[in-house]
């Protein structure tokens, strides 16, 4: 072989199974949503909400592969990982990816500078709409000035979570 | 890059009606989303019970990765250890030969204590400690400072338990599972601790401001009693914790308000206690415990 990245060329007639097809972003979010399992006691919202980028990095790249309501059965997934309440994620991620469908309808031109755009308006809306949750469900006096460095790096990390989501995307379509 | 092909489906009425039910189901989802939040205003532990499986089946995998890595999360305090390792020795020297003597002291007296304690016929049974476990991972991507104990409630462990460590108070307990427990940390925001000035016993509040940081503020009126480098210890006030567990250390003063920073770090403390309730301990006056406890009495004071 004289280059190994030729060894899983697509073949004729050969198709992934469905499983992979549908199953590898919806598990690479819940797995995205499971790295609160770290055993990491952090002192203050460090960890960028990695299920959300992926699940923004999955919308954008294939903006067929799901319908908005997807948002709920995901979202109910990372509530139960991350300390929020139940309901948190569910109404965010589904309103966003709404908000992601109505934003793309309206845009004319797209390229790799509005998708990030679009994360960037979507993680500061989650992140501030999670801050908003926790501070009215006995979270007490939560100040924002708490979650901006998260939201900062959230959106700082997101082009490179797109691009390993491309990665695994190619291995996805791949036979 | 022109944008992708719209999402419109055509005229085709069937993929119409779908891509229409799909943003029904998504609207009436969030919606009921958004009740179960409101719910949680409520009741924020109402639906832990969801968490149930989610925790109890990823409990392994959190307890696997923590032994691997208890060792690593002290490493920068071992590599600051090395900085300056020559003066720090000879300063320590010296400090140990001056706590020598203290402990010699200490030692006495708490014979003499015991000796005293037994001619006052006095019963110091401290049954507060219910087990000892590890906080196996936190909520690191929330506003909120959970994090999540490796015993529940088969072990015994009870919502609203005191949880401590060595050096001083972690937080209490949030939820149970059967084999896990979510820890209200100290810093969060929604945990308010009664506390104390540990020379002078001036009383306050502390409530975390969710940084790793306390906001103390004091119980009575006028001037800010507080000045960096007071120790606080929890009073009592309030039947969960008991009194005397060291809690922060006052490191500014502002104003209304002096910021603590507590002084057990659950991220370097390895293992951590849970004890039972203040209040539960010290109202065990049931007819049963005290017929179990006078009993012992009388047949040591029979022969």
């Amino acid at each position: 072989m004289i280059d190994p990245h030729l060894q899983h060329v697509p073949r004729l007639g050969r198709h992934p199974s469905r499983f992979r097809l549908a199953g590898t972003p919806v598990i690479t979010v819940m797995l995205g949503s499971a790295l609160t399992l770290l055993p990491i006691v952090a002192q203050s919202p460090v960890m960028p909400p990695f299920g959300l980028l992926l699940l923004l990095a999955w919308r954008l790249l294939r903006p067929e592969l799901w319908r908005a309501w997807i948002g709920l059965p995901l979202g109910l997934f990372d509530d139960m990982m991350s300390g929020q309440p139940i309901g948190s994620a569910m109404f965010l991620w589904t309103v966003t990816l709404i908000g992601v469908d109505a934003f793309e309808h309206r845009l004319v031109w797209r390229s790799y500078r509005q998708d990030w755009l679009i994360a960037c308006l979507a993680i500061i809306f989650c992140i501030i709409g999670g801050w908003f949750f926790a501070r009215i469900t006995g979270g007490g006096e939560i100040r924002l000035i708490l979650v901006a460095p998260q939201m900062l790096w959230s959106v700082l990390l997101f082009p490179f979570v797109v691009r390993q989501c491309a990665r695994i995307d190619r291995w996805r379509v791949m036979a | 890059m022109a944008r992708p092909p719209s999402r419109r489906p055509g005229i085709n009425r069937r993929a119409q009606y779908s891509l229409f039910a799909s943003y029904v189901i998504a609207v009436a989802g969030a919606v009921a989303s958004l009740l179960l939040v409101v719910v949680s205003i409520f009741d924020p532990t109402g639906f832990a019970g969801l968490r149930t499986v989610t925790t109890e089946l990823t409990r392994p995998l959190s307890v696997g990765l923590k032994n691997m890595v208890s060792g690593v999360s002290s490493v920068d305090e071992l590599l600051a250890a090395y900085w300056r390792a020559g003066s720090q020795n000879v300063s320590l020297r010296r400090q140990v030969e001056t706590n020598r003597n203290r402990i010699i002291e200490a030692r006495a007296i708490a014979q003499e204590n015991a000796r005293l304690k037994r001619l006052l016929k006095l019963v110091d049974e401290d049954q507060s400690d219910l087990l000892t476990a590890r906080l196996i991972s936190s909520s690191s991507g929330s506003a909120r400072r959970f994090a999540r104990l490796n015993a529940g409630r088969w072990q015994g462990v009870r919502p609203g338990m005191p949880v401590r460590a060595a050096e001083g108070l972690i937080g209490r307990v949030n939820s149970t599972t059967p084999n896990t427990a979510e820890v209200l940390l100290l810093t969060d925001t929604g945990n308010i601790v009664p506390v104390r000035r540990a020379n002078d016993s001036v009383p306050a509040i502390s409530t975390g401001a969710g940084d790793g940081s306390l906001e103390i503020r004091a119980l009575s009126a006028g001037r800010n009693p507080f000045k960096p480098g007071d120790l606080l210890v929890t009073s009592g006030i309030g039947g969960i914790y008991q009194p005397n567990i060291p809690v922060a250390v006052v490191v500014r003063v502002q104003g209304e308000i002096a910021w603590g920073f507590p002084l057990a770090n659950p991220s370097r403390t390895d293992a951590v206690v849970v004890e039972r309730a203040f209040e539960e301990v010290v109202t065990r006056t049931d007819p049963v415990d005290a017929a179990t406890e006078v009993a012992p009495a009388n047949a040591m004071a029979a022969p």
